[in-house]
């Protein structure tokens, strides 16, 4: 009798261990690149991991280009990828607010009221999540289509080059999924 | 209200969401089980924050002060 209890138990745990959704972890895609959605994704991600859940950000197209490093340079790319290079942001701080950016004014201005208001820049945002073990990948085609590098990428805990199936079997045993 | 003695304080003033909480969750494994973090901050955000944090993490928020312009909240590591 109770051996059949234990088998069955242990069926039923090997159940909702592999139900998707259960885990305590949040994968979020970061799709856009404006300065706004990229401090929204950060803080997300390390509140998420101060509330001890795994937390895996796949930064896929616009989103890409927030992890540029200005620093790095990677020469013999083709026309189109210069341009691509040229035309998107260098890196986190160079990226623009989605709205009221009004060439450069606003975003100037949501930056100095930030520091002003002691809200923590990106700068300190990734500093934080590569502390609380913040998973980052970066989507592999969108490197590819916009010409980056992995060696233009920012220096970064882990940070790995992925697919789709990647992201997707992180975002099935994650209890939350956010796309930004 | 005092039945228990602070183990740390920590001065979080001035921080903005989400630090706070990110900051205790770092600092929480530096005391032992029961004891006590008092923590203050400016930060109003704190005050529906860290019961909630506290709740997910399964620790207790076993006080919580006002005073003007500055929060006092008690942190008691609980596992």
């Amino acid at each position: 009798m109770s051996v059949d209890v234990e088998r069955e138990l242990a069926e039923l745990k090997a159940k909702v261990e592999s139900t998707p959704g259960t885990g305590n972890k949040l994968t979020m895609v970061v799709f856009s690149g404006g300065l706004d959605r990229q401090i929204a994704a950060m803080i997300i991600a390390t509140g998420a991991a101060a509330m001890g859940m795994e937390v895996v950000l796949f930064f896929t197209f616009w989103g890409t280009a927030a992890l540029r490093d200005p620093a790095k340079h990677v020469s013999g790319k083709n026309m189109i990828s210069k341009m691509f290079g040229f035309m998107l942001p260098k890196g986190r701080n160079a990226l623009k607010l989605s709205q009221m950016h009004m060439a450069g004014m606003g975003t100037a201005m949501l930056k100095g009221l930030m520091k002003k208001k002691n809200v923590a820049s990106l700068d300190q945002l990734f500093e934080v999540a590569g502390e609380l073990a913040v998973k980052i990948y970066i989507c592999e085609m969108s490197m590819d289509l916009m010409g980056f590098r992995k060696e233009e990428m920012i220096q970064y805990p882990n940070l790995e080059v992925c697919g789709v199936a990647t992201m997707l079997a992180h975002a099935k045993e994650s209890s939350l999924q956010f796309f930004i | 209200m005092a039945d228990y003695t602070i183990a740390k304080t920590l001065d979080y003033k001035g921080l903005a969401c989400p630090m706070p909480v990110v900051k205790i969750s770092q600092q929480i494994g530096t005391v032992s089980v029961g004891e006590v973090i008092e923590v203050h901050t400016t930060d109003p955000g704190s005050l529906a924050d860290f019961p909630a944090w506290a709740k997910t993490m399964g620790h207790a928020i076993v006080e919580t002060k006002q005073e003007s312009g500055l929060i006092k909240i008690f942190v008691k590591r609980m596992k």
